[in-house]
């Protein structure tokens, strides 16, 4: 038992109804940490700056405990924990970027976001003007036969921007190395001062494929900093459109893993029913994402009758026309042959990096926030959280198909036990500075929301840690090895979000 | 395998009718749309997607025109995976200041004639983003735009009337010269 660990000590109950703990720590105690990290006593959550401090939230399994840290940062600069924990360094190069914090003995000093375009250094601490940055460094690879492929940031297809730099050997990718932060908006810096509702409004447009998930966590932190009471039917609702956001999620990625393999059968029937889903969404709460449903206090739209009736239609719908689906996919062997054994992440990775979503889950960290870290209304609901080993493509397309039944049989449930009431109550005022933590399941994984508002309940700081952050890089280790035509299959068989990740 | 290509075969098609063409947005072409260019390419248009900074919900909705239901190809209209090969920019997000020069390039590599549709609301003018240091505003800010398709994000019917008031702009186009 080390120093620190009786500050990891917030558990899932204090977490979603209280304001969030903060421990100073001492350099020693963060070094502590990173050494924690580093021994898989602990798991790294996020790790974020402010203008002088650095803060991380930590993950203690075993307990299901958490805790968020902070320390000073004399003169700007930090222990570095990325030296010792690499899931770690992308955080840090990105705090670096937007804060000017330099985290000591660092393995890594390019910028991450800041791609020398901004006007500004540092825009988010205490900003200058901006300095002429060299070209970016891509790591220096050395070898016979080897040649480069740079794709990106404009991609083929009709997906988000991103580079990847691989270095091939004949068809086999011996190193793929990605630059993001094409998509930096600056979400962080404009949320300060922000109103709740401005605030929600940007973290529902943070990564528009979650805007359920990230709405709800922005709400959770907001209300938890507050002590805010969220009507029962509300959260029940949140919980309704969380899982038709997966399920739509789950369902298009299935076709879509497929369609890069070539068989595009599977992407035109997952894509009818990926519409079908949308088209629900629509009819029951007024937007086909379902986008500003959820705001701090409740939902912003109630669910009728027929908005019901449409939600169990599709529920039947699906769960009659998707076995068949699966059962192609399985017993398609030209499609097998692409996805088995393609793109294999070993478990000990996905735990070091605390990958969430399919990704940790198919790869046998078999993590989920709604049974973890539970919050209402799934400390109420029955259902099971699937996991596999096996880490490949096929694992994680398996995984989704495993998740889509989970969510349907989720939808039925909170529909069959739907609490009438009020669906929004306004956060009181609390007249001081207070800090909140949100966490919720994404289709993609745990997304993390800290906030602090001040006294009138604008919004200080806010950070999100998109599930990407610790999926992106395990992209890079599970290519290697494979020829370069299967990257697009290991690629969209994780779907991390490009908009989530660079903020 | 089998099962599901009989039923391709036996079941009638799932696609919607083709939407009504809202005449304001064909008002908005208006001047920027070059007759002559048309009559080279009549109806069918060519396609490239854009990401210049968006949350990616425009992506998803632009994505699902090519779902059974909308079958946007039926309207000789395709997305193509190279500025090369395309007639249309369509861009979405606000543009990033990182992306900007990406943008730039596309629309240098797109062969003349080109038009430009900013998609969503942040295409028009940064949106909710507008202000931040990492944005330079809307498309229009980078790029000259023909055509704005609105909407956060606009969905896949919204998208398709902005997309066949270029291809209607075409028509009255060659019928007139």
């Amino acid at each position: 038992m080390t120093g620190i660990h009786h500050i990891i000590d917030t558990d899932a109950a204090m977490l979603r109804a209280a304001p969030m703990p903060r421990a100073s720590l001492s350099r020693t105690q963060w070094t502590q940490v990173a050494e924690d990290l580093a021994g898989g006593k602990l798991t790294l959550l996020s790790l974020w700056g402010s203008k002088n401090h650095v803060y991380m939230a930590l993950l203690d399994e075993a307990l299901g405990k958490l805790g968020v840290v902070s320390l000073f940062c004399r003169s700007k600069h930090f222990p570095s924990i990325g030296l010792f924990h690499p899931a770690a360094q992308r955080l840090e190069r990105a705090a670096c970027d937007l804060f000017g914090l330099v985290a000591e003995g660092a393995a890594e000093a390019r910028p991450w976001l800041d791609h020398g375009r901004w006007l500004l250094s540092h825009p988010m601490g205490e900003a200058g003007p901006a300095v002429p940055q060299p070209p970016y460094a891509f790591l220096p690879v050395q070898g016979d036969s080897l040649h480069q492929v740079a794709v990106g940031p404009v991609h083929a297809g009709i997906i988000e921007p991103g580079h990847f730099r691989f270095t091939v050997q004949g068809e086999t990718v011996v190193r793929l190395e990605e630059r993001l932060g094409y998509v930096h908006k600056g979400i962080g810096s404009l949320m300060h001062g922000a109103s709740l509702a401005r605030g929600v409004e940007l973290a529902g447009r943070t990564s528009g494929d979650s805007t359920v998930a990230y709405a709800w966590a922005f709400s959770q932190a907001a209300e938890a900093a507050l002590g805010a009471q969220v009507p029962a039917r509300a959260l029940w609702l949140r919980a309704l459109m969380a899982e038709l956001e997966r399920l739509a999620n789950h369902l298009g990625d299935v076709g879509a893993v497929c369609n890069d393999a070539a068989f595009a059968l599977m992407l035109a029937h997952c894509s009818v029913l990926r519409e079908q889903v949308l088209r629900a969404c629509d009819a029951a709460f007024g937007h086909r994402m379902m986008r500003d449903g959820i705001l701090p206090g409740g939902v912003s739209r109630d669910l009728d009758a027929a908005g019901v009736a449409g939600l169990r239609a599709l529920v039947a719908g699906i769960a009659k026309a998707f076995p068949p689906l699966v059962a192609l996919f399985d017993d398609t062997t030209s499609l097998q042959d692409r996805v088995v054994s393609t793109g294999k992440l070993v478990p000990d990775l996905a735990r070091r990096f605390g990958a969430g979503g399919h990704v940790g889950r198919a790869s046998g960290r078999n993590f989920d926030t709604r049974r973890n870290l539970p919050y209402a209304p799934y400390d109420q609901l029955e259902f099971k959280v699937p996991g596999r080993s096996d880490g490949d493509v096929a694992a994680r397309v398996w995984q989704r198909i495993d998740e889509v039944f989970q969510s349907l049989a989720l939808v039925t449930q909170i529909l069959d036990r739907l609490p009438d009431g009020p669906i929004y109550a306004e956060p009181p005022a609390v007249g001081e500075q207070r800090e909140g933590l949100g966490l919720v399941e994404s289709f993609r994984g745990d997304v993390l929301v800290w906030l602090t508002l001040d006294a009138q309940g604008r919004v200080l700081r806010c950070h999100m840690r998109d599930p990407s952050w610790f999926q992106w890089p395990l992209l890079e280790a599970v290519i290697e090895g494979n020829i370069i035509a299967d990257f697009p299959l290991c690629n969209k068989s994780f779907n991390c979000s490009y908009s989530g990740h660079d903020l | 395998m089998h099962n599901f290509l009989l039923q391709g075969l036996l079941r009638r098609p799932l696609t919607d009718k083709a939407p009504k063409v809202d005449p304001l947005a064909v008002e908005e072409l208006g001047e920027a749309v070059k007759f002559a260019a048309y009559r080279r390419l009549g109806r069918s248009l060519s396609i490239r997607q854009v990401d210049a900074g968006s949350c990616n919900g425009c992506e998803l909705e632009i994505n699902a025109l090519s779902n059974p239901y909308y079958d946007l190809e039926r309207f000789g209209l395709h997305f193509v995976a190279s500025p090369r090969h395309a007639d249309v920019l369509l861009v979405t997000g606000p543009v990033t200041r990182n992306m900007a020069e990406a943008l730039e390039r596309t629309y240098a590599a797109t062969p003349e004639p080109k038009w430009v549709v900013a998609c969503g609301d942040c295409a028009r003018d940064g949106g909710c983003f507008a202000g931040s240091y990492a944005i330079v505003g809307g498309v229009a800010a980078v790029l000259p735009v023909d055509l704005h398709i609105p909407g956060c994000p606009p969905n896949p019917t919204a998208l398709l009337q902005g997309l066949l008031a270029l291809i209607e702009r075409a028509g009255t186009a060659r019928s007139g010269i």
